[in-house]
């Protein structure tokens, strides 16, 4: 029975990697550094775009909706929640919601002394709409809504200018009521919001939401309820945790931010194809650079592997010698990468941090400054080793089963 | 007296394109146990190619041959190696030792694919390190000893299991004459203490002249076989 396994094969191999030292701490380093970059990357890259998600959410879609079936693929006026306040109560009382507020829908010509414009008109619940809006935070000039039932609405700063109105004018709204009847009311302006967003600045009008009922005849219904989550991996599943909630309504229905703002888990997919894409070339560098180095080790040592045949070792022996120098090589080079990489993460995830020029970009879109933390999960933080791992120990298998073809005699006269 | 070794009608055709070289022809010969045999010619005779069929390290275009009474060339891939690893020691001319290994370990490396224990492998590799003159050198690795010690460190490898046979490919090509002298010396001795058989190939006249039985070839064929 032919043994050369266990602690023998694992100190030869041992020996074998440390033959050429320079050459095996470049390759050590090689890996260490990929695996550093993999590191650290992901979770920053899955952190930033969780805290971009967040923030984008935060500042007017809220996380998730409930809405009337169908309201979100055509949005009729008359597609309503009814009796709106007790299901809005129910998922408050429930206690699982970090906010719930209740917001109505419609357009209405806008118009002021001098111009008209077509407006999105938004009513809301004034104390509410603070927990699931950036806008109340964006007024620049006069303030939000201060009362529920009020005659007063607040405007983008586009739209201002081009209705050529400021805080005190009153405008008037017209537009068409539930049961088809004309909807109008003449609101003062009592704030104006830059949103850093020309659309939606050139576009919206919040008014208070029991003036937006009465006024376009909507009594006690409104066309959504906004909920945030109430820890952000609850984000995601907010669909299922208010379709449990709702259970027995259903002509309603749970919208996730997913649909909601479906560009913005496009992007996801983009950011998350380029990181693979960088990955992927990272991997092949690696790769490559560990394939010469195992390609050079063989080839160089073919009359050591021949002796070895000649003294009666089997060509498995030799290749679970030479797999096992690939197997250290790579936990390692890995483990060392991991060792730089895990305290650096680990760090950030906790204090989190900003790009340079970061707070600048944020003020300009009015977005709260907030850092990045990088996201710490298992997923994240083996992908890329894991990939490395499986890819060295593959690309060493090409010229090791060179090894399963040699003659003794050939391999001992090799040069 | 036992056969150790036996040939009948053995052939080695090398073909390179169209060309055909032959290396053996029709070799008869019988080795007995205990013999201490040269094979003796010059480049190009047969002689490395005839220890290389015996050893099971090529096989032959033709004939039979029989080490310890198994018939070697009706032998596959693996049982060759079964061969080589329990019947077979082998001394080569160069790149004989392993060179991550002590000497103690390089002695060892047989006796570990034979799968024997620890204690038993170091009891027996000590021994013969010791018989061969290099005690307090078990812990060296090959670059750490000279030429000759390698080889001494090679031919306690070949023998410490007790082989059927020891292979010598031109064991003193790259020693000095004296260094040389030393290694025969050592061989010889181990011939007539353990009984082990050695086929030596050489064109070296010192070889020859430590030889028992001396085997000349000559283009593949044997020229002359004496008893010294």
């Amino acid at each position: 029975m032919q043994q050369l396994g266990g602690h023998s094969l694992f100190a030869l191999a041992w020996r074998n990697i440390w033959r050429h030292k320079r050459r095996t701490i470049l390759t050590l380093s090689g890996i260490a550094f990929s695996c550093f970059l993999f590191v650290f990357v992901t979770p920053v890259q899955y952190g930033a775009f969780d805290s971009m998600v967040d923030i984008s959410l935060r500042m007017f879609v809220g996380h998730a909706q409930l809405q009337k079936k169908g309201y979100l693929d055509n949005p009729q006026i008359n597609t309503v929640i009814p009796d709106v306040d007790a299901v809005a109560n129910r998922l408050r009382n429930s206690g699982r919601y970090d906010a719930v507020a209740i917001r109505a829908a419609s357009f209405a010509l806008v118009s002021s002394n001098q111009r008209s414009y077509g407006a999105q008109v938004l009513g809301v619940e004034v104390d509410n709409e603070y927990q699931v809006s950036g806008i109340p935070s964006m007024i620049k000039r006069g303030e939000f809504l201060s009362s529920n039932n009020g005659q007063q609405l607040v405007l983008g700063r586009a739209l201002a200018k081009n209705l050529k109105v400021d805080v005190g004018d009153e405008l008037t709204l017209l537009g068409s009521g539930v049961d088809g009847s004309v909807a109008a009311s003449i609101l003062q302006v009592v704030g104006i919001f830059d949103s850093g967003d020309d659309q939606l600045d050139r576009f919206m009008v919040e008014i208070p939401l029991q003036t937006f009922q009465s006024m376009f005849g909507m009594h006690d219904s409104a066309h959504m309820i906004i909920v945030s989550a109430r820890r952000p991996e609850q984000r995601d599943i907010l669909p299922q945790l208010l379709s449990g909630d709702i259970a027995s309504m259903p002509d309603l229905v749970a919208v996730g931010w997913e649909e909601l703002i479906p560009g913005l888990k496009e992007m996801w997919g983009l950011k998350k194809a380029g990181g693979l894409v960088f990955m992927l070339i990272l991997t092949v560098v690696v790769v490559f650079s560990i394939f010469n180095t195992f390609l050079m080790s063989v080839l160089e040592r073919t009359k050591e592997f021949g002796l070895m045949l000649a003294l009666g070792a089997r060509p498995r022996n030799i290749i679970s010698m030479v797999m096992s120098e690939s197997l250290m090589l790579s936990v390692l080079g890995l483990g060392a990468g991991l060792l730089l990489s895990l305290p650096l993460v680990l760090y950030l995830a906790e204090t989190g941090f900003m790009y340079p020029g970061m707070d600048e970009i944020l003020e300009q879109y009015n977005l709260p400054i907030d850092k990045v933390f990088p996201q710490i999960n298992l997923f994240n933080i083996l992908l890329g080793p894991s990939i490395i791992f499986f890819s060295i120990n593959l690309a060493a298998w090409i010229p090791v089963l060179r090894i399963h073809r040699l003659k003794p005699v050939d391999a001992m006269r090799t040069v | 007296m036992v056969a150790i070794v036996e040939t009948k009608d053995l052939k080695k055709v090398f073909e390179q394109g169209e060309l055909k070289v032959n290396a053996l022809r029709d070799i008869d010969l019988t080795i007995h146990k205990g013999e201490f045999v040269c094979l003796s010619g010059p480049s190009g005779s047969g002689k490395t190619t005839l220890l290389n069929m015996i050893g099971g390290l090529d096989t032959p275009s033709g004939g039979e041959i029989t080490v310890d009474g198994e018939h070697v060339d009706k032998m596959q891939k693996a049982e060759l190696a079964e061969m080589r690893l329990h019947k077979v020691g082998f001394v080569f001319q160069a790149y004989n030792l392993i060179p991550v290994l002590t000497a103690q370990e390089n002695v060892e490396f047989v006796m570990q694919l034979q799968g024997m224990t620890k204690s038993e492998r170091a009891e027996k590799s000590l021994a013969i390190l010791d018989e061969v003159g290099l005690k307090g050198m078990e812990h060296r690795r090959p670059a750490e000893l000279s030429g000759g010690q390698q080889q001494r460190v090679a031919v306690a490898r070949a023998i410490v299991s007790g082989p059927a046979l020891v292979l010598a490919d031109e064991p003193t090509a790259n020693l000095d004459s004296k260094t040389a002298e030393n290694l025969l010396k050592m061989m010889r001795k181990m011939n007539e203490v353990h009984q082990v058989t050695f086929v030596i190939s050489t064109h070296d006249p010192l070889v020859m002249s430590y030889a028992k039985r001396l085997i000349k070839l000559h283009d593949g064929l044997i020229v002359s076989d004496e008893a010294q």
